[in-house]
């Protein structure tokens, strides 16, 4: 009963397209990571700055983006932002506009954390030897801070990396988006499942090798 | 023809909506409660288990911590479909999710208990305690302070995950959500109606979570 014959040559045929899709997953995921974290940084900034209605605006964000599901975000944005009038992005840049704002909070917190644990003597330092505010931040607390904050910036990648499944729901044509209509057209669903884990899986412990390596190669011995 | 205002169209699909947060929460709660006692099983295992059995767990973590939970719940839905095994969306969707949650409640499970420190578990083996005894009265109670944080996020991340079992068709708040737009077109309003809904869901969970950590915050070492 439980007999299943394996035919590999549908994921075979499929193959150019598969690693498109793969690759247009990790390209999403990155690009959500950078933006993400440009908005983290400003957003960490504006936390600790000592404007009271800037943090607790920049805290609401945070706060709604973690508690709301990606999915729900997703289709807000996709669906809800032509109804507003704003029909500038296609699905691939309304995909990665939301999976960036949703970064940008959980790197929010990051970077906030990363700021708390800079030694406070750097700063001072930094102010003995005549550097201006700017030139503090730029040159003093921003590299420290990155170095310091890189093993959760990879782990970030990761999970965006698995978020970007969800694009396959506004069928932006990403790997299970593709892993489905393999299922769907041809019915070699264990075929096109293991392979689309598979890749997964190979190219999250990838991407947290690379990672490792850039964490050894930058980190702060403490 | 009554004036359709979104007051009237909420009203209208209050019950549509009303039993996607009852679906929602019974998934939620399954999914949460499954995957509590079987990753405490799991992180035990990882610790004091025979060799090749925590090496099983190990495999079976880190393989699913690698890939994406829609990826899992699809696997699940067409694969048992595939061998005959009938069984609703709903349960193909609480096994997924249990699945993916209970490799990452383990790795809670062993990091806290792992991070008890190796003195207290001499001590009780010092005045004499059995295995089980150090466990149930030394080792536990203190791990239970360092999963509480974590496992709250875990719970969170898996209301939200309950999201996705809209794409297998089960109707939980946001296809439930979806079908009254279906019918509306109201995009914005009910979605920011679902996005409330989940954020006072989600929010009393972390509440209920700071308020378990300031009834455990006793235990200090």
């Amino acid at each position: 009963m439980l007999a299943y014959n394996f035919n590999w040559d549908v994921i075979w045929r499929q193959w150019p397209t598969i690693v498109e899709a793969l690759l247009l997953g990790i390209g999403l995921a990155v690009a959500s990571l950078v933006i993400g974290c440009i908005i983290g940084i400003l957003c960490a900034f504006g936390r600790v700055s000592r404007h009271k209605w800037l943090d607790w605006t920049i805290w609401s964000y945070v706060e709604f983006i973690r508690n709301t599901p990606l999915l729900l975000l997703i289709f807000f944005v996709y669906f809800g932002l032509p109804q507003m009038g704003i029909r500038a992005f296609d699905k691939i840049e309304s995909f990665i506009l939301t999976l960036s704002l949703y970064a940008g909070a959980y790197m929010c917190e990051v970077f906030r954390a990363g700021l708390a644990s800079i030694p406070n003597q750097y700063v001072e330092a930094a102010k003995a030897i005549g550097l201006r505010p700017w030139q503090r931040q730029l040159y003093v607390v921003l590299p420290v801070m990155f170095r310091i904050t890189l093993p959760s910036i990879s782990n970030t990648l990761i999970s965006l990396f698995k978020d970007t499944s969800l694009a396959a729901a506004i069928a932006v044509p990403e790997l299970t988006f593709t892993a489905r209509q393999i299922n769907a057209n041809t019915f070699r669903v264990m075929e096109a499942w293991l392979s689309a884990s598979a890749l997964y899986l190979a190219t999250s412990y990838a991407i947290a090798w690379v990672l490792r390596l850039v964490e050894r190669r930058y980190s702060v011995i403490r | 023809m009554a004036e359709r205002t979104f007051w009237t169209e909420l009203w209208n699909a209050k019950w549509a909506l009303l039993d996607g947060i009852a679906i929602t929460t019974e998934l939620s709660a399954y999914v949460v409660v499954a995957s509590t006692i079987l990753g405490l099983l799991g992180g035990l295992v990882l610790v004091y288990g025979w060799r090749p059995a925590a090496l099983l767990v190990r495999l079976y973590v880190d393989v699913m911590r690698g890939i994406p939970v829609l990826v899992l719940i699809l696997f699940w839905y067409y694969g048992l479909a595939l061998f005959k095994i009938n069984i609703p969306a709903f349960w193909a969707g609480v096994i997924a999710l249990a699945g993916f949650a209970t490799a990452h409640m383990s790795e809670i499970v062993r990091g806290a208990i792992q991070s008890v420190p190796a003195g207290q578990s001499e001590a009780a083996k010092a005045i004499g305690l059995r295995f089980w005894q150090r466990l149930r009265y030394v080792i536990l109670p203190q791990a239970t302070r360092r999963v509480l944080p974590p496992w709250v996020n875990t719970a969170v991340e898996m209301v939200k995950a309950t999201t996705l079992l809209s794409i297998i068709g089960v109707v939980e708040l946001l296809l439930a959500t979806q079908q009254t737009i279906a019918r509306n077109y109201m995009v914005i309003q009910f979605y920011l109606a679902a996005t409330l809904l989940y954020f006072i869901l989600n929010f009393a969970i972390s509440r209920l979570g700071a308020l378990l950590e300031r009834r455990f915050a006793y235990m200090r070492y």
